[in-house]
């Protein structure tokens, strides 16, 4: 069915090619939104931001404006405001913000520029992982060319991380920033209140930000009016997995991963049947296949029990054993527990253990009953969301594929055998149990 | 004073408080040296004002830091939800094969490391490899022979 034109909003002027050259992003209309909320001043700027509703890129999709708002005024603050961007992506299944560096670096840093100026910002951050080095490279570029034509009026400094997946839960970044193991701190106090060096640091993800130069060219009603109610304007969804063509695609709120998967992406290969969809990245709990004509929008995806999170699709096709996918994902956040709070750091290994187990047949049916009691106890217990991220994923492949699991367990292995698409799948983990990498792994 | 201890003086003096400085520092240190020596924690410790062991505690949480020698060449093979279904297991394989070493070691030469990693935010079109810090993708089992020609090589 042919549909309207949809939107582009963030990539906007990116279609044909890349859009580095700060003349070439001029030519876009860029940097315009920048001396209108000149014009307009922080308090109507922020006010655009907040009516046009846009909620959180990064995961938890919590609304800018109104976190902008827990902000004390310049005025009242008794240190320094910053404004501190999240460009650690490490959520597996996410590559929005390495597209969005890459293809229109200077919409970052026109949204930086405006967001600062909406909340009275003294200096800005960009926390960029450190793997993303030729996005660090096009970033850095980018802005020394904004300097240079006197675009920055508040500075920013980009700052690269050096590999630890925790860094992009937003206090473990500050820690990070502030030199430190990137540890998450207890909350509250909130990063809006007590953040960069204790003081009041507003975080969002880069797409949440590179989204505010179209809400100040357009008007932040006229934004809220794209996409559906409580999930405002569009998303750069990050499309992978068993799908013809993956990457990312920007839609608006409400397109259904049916869209997404098959339009946009061309389907499953060779006629493969659908089995799974991840809809927000992998610490999103898993959806099975009759949900593919939901709403991609906030709302719809949590009523459906999982959350639209980072907005990253991975499509899995019938050729994957479920309980080699839970276990990857285990193994991932076994492997990226930062080791602060107990029920984490012995719950993601204890299902880490008890997958392994049951993956490869040794595990009895009480085990698997074990799981789901771990599961629980780590939920809603941890200091940050890592643990909950593990725990809920992870019951949701045994609730939706308790079969897989149970058939594991009966025929002492794995029912699909080599026939898997995860067959042989391997994880750093393997690599520390085995002490190849002992050395490094005992430091 | 070598020229190190003035680079992270002076990348020190970009932020706010130097201890900031410390992931940048010990970047550069880690590319002077190969890995973090004791030598180099001493050296970065000391230019920002802080201890060996306070920097070898950070150094030993992120994964782009080595405390031990790697190859001159590092390989990252992604093998995580996105990659793992299209097939990184096989090309980390075929890795291991032309290698001639397993995932998480160093060829006896010393030449290259290689490595199983979580994402690396390549997904759409995997399995991502990372060489060096930069990205390859798509990255086949057939396409592994000649990129390992080529570090070979180079
Ligand atoms: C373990 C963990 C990892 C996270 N990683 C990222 C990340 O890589 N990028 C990101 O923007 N947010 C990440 N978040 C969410 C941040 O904590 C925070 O909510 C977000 O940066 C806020 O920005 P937003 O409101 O614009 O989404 C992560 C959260 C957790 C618990
Ligand atoms: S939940 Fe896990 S990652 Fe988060 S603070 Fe606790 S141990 Fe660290």
């Amino acid at each position: 069915m042919a549909k309207a034109k949809h939107p582009i909003l963030v990539l906007a002027g990116a279609e044909q090619g890349d859009l580095r050259a700060l003349e070439d992003y001029r030519r876009a209309g860029g940097y315009a939104s920048l001396e209108k909320a000149r014009k307009l001043g922080p308090g109507a700027t922020l006010e655009q931001i907040k009516q046009a509703a846009v909620r959180g890129r990064g995961g938890a999709g919590f609304q800018m404006g109104q976190k902008a708002s827990f902000l004390p005024s310049p005025g009242q603050a008794k240190s320094p405001i910053y404004l501190v961007v999240n460009a650690d992506e490490s959520e597996p299944g996410a590559f929005k913000d390495r597209e969005i560096i890459n293809r229109v670096p200077h919409r970052l840093i026109e949204g930086i520029q405006i967001a600062a100026l909406a909340i009275g910002a003294e200096r800005c951050f960009v926390y960029i992982r450190g793997e993303y080095l030729s996005e660090y490279e096009v970033l850095s570029a980018a802005l020394a060319e904004a300097e240079a034509a006197k675009l920055v009026s508040v500075p920013i400094l980009v700052h690269r991380g050096a590999g630890a997946y925790i860094c992009g839960e937003e206090t473990a970044l500050l820690e990070s920033l502030e030199g430190k193991r990137g540890q998450p701190r207890s909350k509250p106090p909130f990063p809006a209140l007590v953040g960069l060096y204790n003081s009041p640091t507003l975080i969002n993800n880069v797409e949440t930000i590179a989204t505010v130069p179209k809400v100040i060219e357009l008007g932040g009603e006229a934004y809220a009016k794209i996409g559906v109610k409580d999930s405002t304007g569009t998303r750069v969804f990050s499309l992978s997995g068993d799908v013809v063509r993956g990457g990312n695609y920007e839609l608006p709120h409400g397109t259904s991963f049916r869209e997404l998967i098959y339009d946009c992406g061309g389907g499953i290969a060779a006629g493969r049947k659908l089995k799974a969809i991840i809809p927000g990245g992998s610490s999103s709990p898993v959806l099975p296949a009759d949900q593919v004509d939901l709403s991609m929008d906030f709302d719809s995806v949590q009523k459906a029990g999982s959350f639209l999170g980072s907005a990253s699709v991975i499509v899995i096709d019938e050729r994957a054993c479920m309980v080699q996918l839970a276990l990857r994902i285990g193994q991932f956040y076994m492997n990226e527990s930062c080791g602060k709070c107990t029920p984490c750091r012995e719950g993601t290994r204890w299902i880490e253990m008890i997958l392994r187990k049951i993956e490869q047949g040794r595990a009895s049916h009480a085990e698997l009953d074990l799981l789901a009691d771990v599961c629980d106890r780590v939920l809603g217990k941890c200091l940050c969301a890592l643990g909950d991220s593990d725990a809920m994923a992870v019951a949701s492949y045994v609730k939706h594929f308790r079969a897989e699991f149970e058939a594991h367990i009966e025929q002492g292995g794995c029912p699909y055998g080599d026939t898997s698409s995860l067959a042989g799948v391997r994880s750093p983990v393997d690599e520390i149990y085995r002490g190849r990498i002992g050395q490094e792994a005992a430091l | 004073m070598t020229g190190l201890f003035a680079e992270i003086q002076a990348v020190a003096g970009r932020y706010p408080e130097p201890k900031s400085a410390v992931l940048p520092a010990l970047r550069l240190a880690q590319e002077h040296y190969g890995h973090l020596t004791p030598e180099a924690l001493r050296e970065v410790a000391s230019a920002l004002g802080t201890t060996p062991a306070y920097c070898r505690g950070i150094a030993s949480f992120y994964d782009m830091f080595h405390l031990a020698p790697v190859g001159e060449h590092m390989i990252d093979v992604c093998t995580n939800a996105s990659c793992a279904l299209v097939g990184a297991a096989q090309v980390l394989e075929a890795f291991e094969r032309e290698l001639g070493i397993r995932a998480g070691e160093t060829t006896p030469d010393g030449r290259i490391t290689l490595r199983s990693a979580e994402c690396l935010g390549g997904c759409g079109s995997g399995t991502v490899v990372s060489i060096d810090e930069r990205y390859r993708q798509p990255v086949k089992p057939e396409d592994v022979p000649a990129i390992v020609e080529e570090l070979r090589r180079g």
